[in-house]
């Protein structure tokens, strides 16, 4: 007999048809330490065979769980041990790009993260060499993703780092300019970076991490904008427990399909994010979900309210449906793969200034914002130093994500195509903060760091 | 493995006939069949065992598909597991 009733199915059918129901990736987290070597040549062929050996059968089984559950999971991907820390013996970062690259491709994953540096509090010889080599990196790869976490709340904000990392930006966008800077799109700025994120461009497989493991990301905008619809006019209360009751259902497929791939794999389960991550697909839109709540348009007064309630709803209603919830676990803001959020930005209503409010109460950050390509280093840099505070001074993980679009300015936008989708080009403050920025050193951890 | 096939659209004559009909000739038994008019929708529930069937769902899929689109309805198979997690606890 069945266990269910015909309305459940038709509501999970109708989810996953007409409300873009979906699980967003499977991450395979794989650990690097052991192809240390002193030698880049037997270090890199030892980190292609252990990825390729791996995550050999990682697209075939999500592809096998596709079909039996009907239920469609985007993105399969793979994060590596943080390569900052695998390349430090033996140097020759590049080569490191060129192997990932390659075991990317080799094994037919969508994005392969992990060329990271993690320098919160200050930068090794090895670390300095490595973030200089990330343009030429990602303009010389194609499924290669960086990150590196310039703050923590335990160590404060590495400002020199958060000065480089202006830099890195302005040349990688130069190097990847013939294709709008794209190479941007797959570099994060971290402030408490995650160990276990399952997310792009962000992923990375933390030291603390297990030889390997298998870590979903869920999502569904679309469904929770649905159940909205059906409490128009109610009060928070009920708006609130809509979104719970509609985030456990989400996260229950996450945990059954991490379960499935964990077992199938095996490879241990690790963790399941409770993320809702918009694309720029019609009826997708993280964006419209606040306006659903009673907004004109996203930007509004009262957006930072709206968010706070759906972060934090998603999260009750999640954490009770996942045995492990971990990543980055809240509601995505990037600009350009939210058509809401790109509409909002268009016409001006969803400024720079109000999506760093907005970062406060959400995970993650500054996401897909595309800024004219005459911005300075050191303004892009002020930019990061400003969301690395709000990340160390709350606790919580931010990240800038920004593309210079080079030759364009406020009123043109870059196109990515599929979920990056289409960034409109935000203006930025034109006061200089190059003074500021050009003091480096450190900005000390906050008192309620001081936690021992 | 038991999955639920459902079929959904307007109704007609000879739709369960014909479903059924596709589920018995690739080995696959009947566990619970319901069948109602959903907000004007014709809409039927089968629980199957796929066990002896010779088909994997992805095959199963594509030739429900092919029935539903002779028939204008929309048919899918899925295992049960996935309404169960998202349904119970």
């Amino acid at each position: 007999m069945l266990n269910v009733n015909p309305v459940e199915i038709i509501e999970t059918l109708n989810m996953i048809k007409d409300e873009h129901l979906d699980v967003r990736t499977i991450t395979m987290g794989i650990s690097l330490f052991d192809c240390v070597s002193d030698d880049w040549r037997r270090a890199t062929d030892k980190v292609y065979d252990k990825i390729t050996r791996l995550a050999e059968n990682l697209v075939s089984t999500g592809e096998q769980i596709e079909a039996e559950f009907g239920i469609p999971i985007v993105n399969k991907r793979i994060s590596v041990t943080p390569i900052s820390l695998i390349s430090a013996p033996c140097g020759h970062s590049i080569e490191f790009a060129r192997a990932l690259d390659r075991a990317a491709k080799t094994t037919g994953v969508n994005f392969l993260g992990g060329y990271s540096a993690l320098e919160a509090k200050g930068y090794s010889n090895a670390d300095r060499e490595f973030v200089a080599s990330i343009p030429e990196a990602l303009a010389t790869t194609d499924f290669l993703c960086s990150s590196v976490n310039v703050a923590t709340t335990k160590a404060g904000i590495n400002m020199d780092a958060v000065a480089q990392m202006g830099r890195v930006i302005k040349e990688t966008a130069a190097a990847t300019a013939d294709r709008g800077g794209f190479g941007c799109a797959k570099l994060v700025v971290f402030a408490n970076a995650v160990e276990d994120n399952p997310f792009m461009a962000g992923a990375f497989h933390g030291a603390g991490e297990p030889e390997c493991a298998i870590n979903v990301g869920v999502s569904g905008p679309g469904v929770v904008k649905c159940a909205l619809e059906r409490v128009r006019g109610q009060s928070f209360g009920v708006v609130a427990e809509t979104v719970k009751k509609t985030a456990f259902k989400i996260t229950r497929v996450g945990q059954m399909v991490a379960e499935e791939a964990s077992r199938r794999l095996g490879v241990p389960f690790g963790i399941v994010d409770l993320s809702l991550a918009p694309t720029p697909a019609r009826g997708d839109s993280v964006a419209h979900i606040l306006e659903e709540m009673g907004l004109e348009q996203c930007g509004a007064h009262g957006t930072t309210a709206a968010l706070a309630l759906l972060n934090d709803a998603v999260k009750k209603g999640g954490v009770m449906a996942s045995s492990y919830v971990g990543g980055l676990s809240g509601a995505f803001i990037p600009v350009s793969e939210d058509a809401g959020m790109i509409a909002a930005a268009e016409n001006g209503c969803l400024t720079l200034e109000k999506l760093e409010a907005m970062t406060c109460v959400c995970s993650v950050g500054l996401d897909m914002i595309a800024v004219p390509g005459d911005t300075s280093a050191e303004t892009i840099s002020g930019i990061i130093a400003d969301e690395m505070a709000i990340g160390v001074v709350n606790t919580k993980t931010t990240a800038v994500r920004v593309i210079p679009a080079v030759g364009k300015t406020v009123g043109e936008s870059v196109e990515f195509g599929g979920l990056l989708g289409t960034a409109p080009v935000m203006p930025v403050n034109g006061a200089s903060c190059a003074d500021f920025i050009a003091r480096g050193g450190r900005i000390p951890a906050p008192i309620h760091s001081l936690k021992n | 493995m038991k999955a639920v096939v459902t079929v959904v659209g307007k109704d007609k004559t000879g739709i369960i006939a014909r479903v059924s009909g596709f589920l018995y000739e690739n080995n696959i038994n009947i566990l619970d069949i319901s069948q109602t008019i959903m907000q004007d929708i014709f809409t039927m529930i089968t629980l199957v065992d796929t066990t002896e069937s010779r088909l994997d769902l992805a095959q199963l899929q594509s030739g429900l598909e092919n029935v539903g689109r002779e028939l204008g309805v929309s048919i899918s198979i899925q295992r049960e597991d996935l309404f169960n997690s998202m349904h119970r606890i």
